[in-house]
């Protein structure tokens, strides 16, 4: 769960209009979501087209043993349900089926 | 007749726009961007010279329209540039929604501005409606008596601006000051340069190492604070106005106030103005004085931040106060200055002073000694008893009827 953001003050916003750069990880821009990527480990070649195409960094990557990178899983957080790596993923592959969102 | 004060000045024969023109080469600012035709004066023009001539290191930014030139300049300044404009009366008007983009944005930009007239009727001449418009843009205004203290406003304004990170603008009053030929003290580049320093700003886009996204929207959750922020940096800069002139006067020797008291503190009555004028109903207290009544003047230089308590306690002893405004606010009420001053009296528990207000000199016309002698000939009997002090606003050398 993610707490509750705390509402700075006057004197604790930077002045003049100004946001840091890389605040965009603290919102939970997950919970806009009406339907989710499911990753099947097994099917995927680790192409990492999915990677590429996620506008929102929300495919999660790692190396493995041999200092390759691989997909590991969906950043569901981030992730905003839109469906790009799913249809990007190489048809023959279809290793990511979008389901709809449970509540 | 204006003397040397600083042991290395000189005595130079300009007009008010060749002064702060002068005064912009000396700053040497990084970018200057301008639309240098009428409305404009020849300030940005003459800077413009400078540039090409190769005397200036600055980028000049000719652009197409005023709201581009302060777009330009708002550009300049945020990625991390001293950054300077100019303009005057409908150019004013044109960057109205870039004026509050700037100081909404907290940048120290600098612009040259001459007091003229605002259209409709077609009118470029000597009035204050084009800054008394742009009142509330969170810009700090300090107003020139004559071309000496445009050259030295201009100087402080470059660090005023950049230490209260707000924008500042230096006014003159259209063809009174900005077209007049006028003897100035001008002091050395080097010494100049000294003064206003090198401009280091904390953030700016350009600086790789630390990025952060400028303007960007900001809701119910935060415009509210960022709006509290702006309004508290313009009472702070009252101090911050007033340490730069303390500086300016231990560098240089000319000394500045937010407002000028001239035979203010054993005064009766008292006429309260901003820019030009004040050197014309000066001559009239002199005259005054001779003749035993004890009349004074408060000029108003800072409009904003508005010295309010300064005000309240410089007038609290006055019997009657005139209050001359060179811009109707068409509010159906009163005048801006008017109003200000008002509001400043009451707030402070001053309710001694008859304070009644005059607009005069719109579209330039003339304001002389006889009509400022008419206003305190009305103040003497306002505070004797015998004239009662009007309610409404009086108009000075108009044809109403």
């Amino acid at each position: 769960m993610k707490k509750e953001e705390r509402k700075l003050t006057a004197v604790e916003i930077p002045i003049g209009d100004i946001v840091e750069a890389e605040t965009a990880v603290e919102f939970n821009t997950g919970s806009w979501r009406s339907e989710r990527p499911v990753w099947n480990k097994e099917k995927c070649i680790h192409c990492l087209t999915c990677w590429i195409s996620c506008p929102d960094s929300s495919v999660k990557i790692a190396s493995d043993e041999k200092r390759i990178t691989i997909v590991t899983g969906i950043d569901y957080d981030h992730c905003k349900g839109c469906g790009i790596c799913a249809r990007e993923c190489p048809p023959k592959i279809k290793a990511i089926t979008m389901e709809h969102e449970k509540k | 007749m204006i003397k040397t004060v600083y042991s290395k000045g000189k005595l130079v024969a300009k007009t008010g726009n060749e002064v702060v023109a002068e005064a912009m080469r000396q700053i040497e600012p990084d970018v200057v961007a301008a639309y240098p035709i009428t409305p404009a004066t020849e300030i940005v023009q003459i800077f413009s010279q400078f540039v090409a001539d190769g005397i200036v290191k600055s980028e000049y930014v000719a652009v197409e329209s005023e709201h581009s030139a302060m777009s330009a300049t708002i550009g300049a300044s945020a990625a991390g540039a001293r950054a300077m404009t100019g303009t005057s009366s409908q150019g004013l008007s044109l960057m109205w929604e870039m004026l509050y983009i700037a100081s909404g944005l907290r940048l120290p930009i600098v612009m040259a501005e001459v007091n003229r007239a605002i259209s409709a009727p077609i009118n470029i001449h000597g009035d204050q409606s084009d800054t008394m418009g742009a009142r509330d843009a969170g810009w700090i205004q300090i107003y020139s008596e004559n071309s000496q203290e445009a050259y030295d406003n201009m100087i402080q304004a470059t660090r005023i601006a950049e230490k209260a990170k707000l924008p500042t603008l230096v006014t003159t009053d259209g063809f009174i000051i900005s077209h007049c030929m006028e003897v100035v003290e001008t002091y050395p580049d080097a010494d100049v340069k000294a003064f206003i320093g090198k401009y280091e700003p904390e953030r700016y886009l350009l600086d790789i190492k630390k990025p952060y996204t400028l303007g960007s929207i900001d809701l119910q959750d935060y415009y509210f604070e960022h709006r509290y922020q702006l309004a508290q940096a313009m009472r702070n800069a009252k101090n911050i106005v007033l340490d730069v002139a303390k500086d300016f006067e231990k560098t240089f020797g000319r000394k500045y106030d937010l407002c000028e008291k001239y035979m203010l503190d054993d005064a009766e009555i008292a006429i309260a103005v901003i820019g030009s004028t004040a050197g014309t109903a000066k001559v009239v207290v002199n005259e005054l004085r001779e003749k035993g009544i004890k009349a004074g003047l408060l000029k108003i230089r800072v409009y904003r931040p508005f010295p309010a308590e300064e005000i309240a306690k410089d007038l609290a002893h006055v019997k009657a106060v005139a209050v001359m405004d060179r811009a109707d606010s068409c509010s159906g009420a009163f005048a801006p200055v008017y109003s200000d001053i008002v509001a400043s009296l009451y707030a402070s528990g001053v309710t001694n002073p008859k304070v009644v207000n005059y607009v005069y000199g719109l579209g330039g016309r003339e304001i002389n000694t006889g009509h400022i002698i008419g206003i305190y000939e009305m103040l003497c009997k306002i505070a004797s008893g015998t004239e009662k002090s009007s309610n409404k606003v009086e108009y000075i050398n108009v044809r109403i009827k």
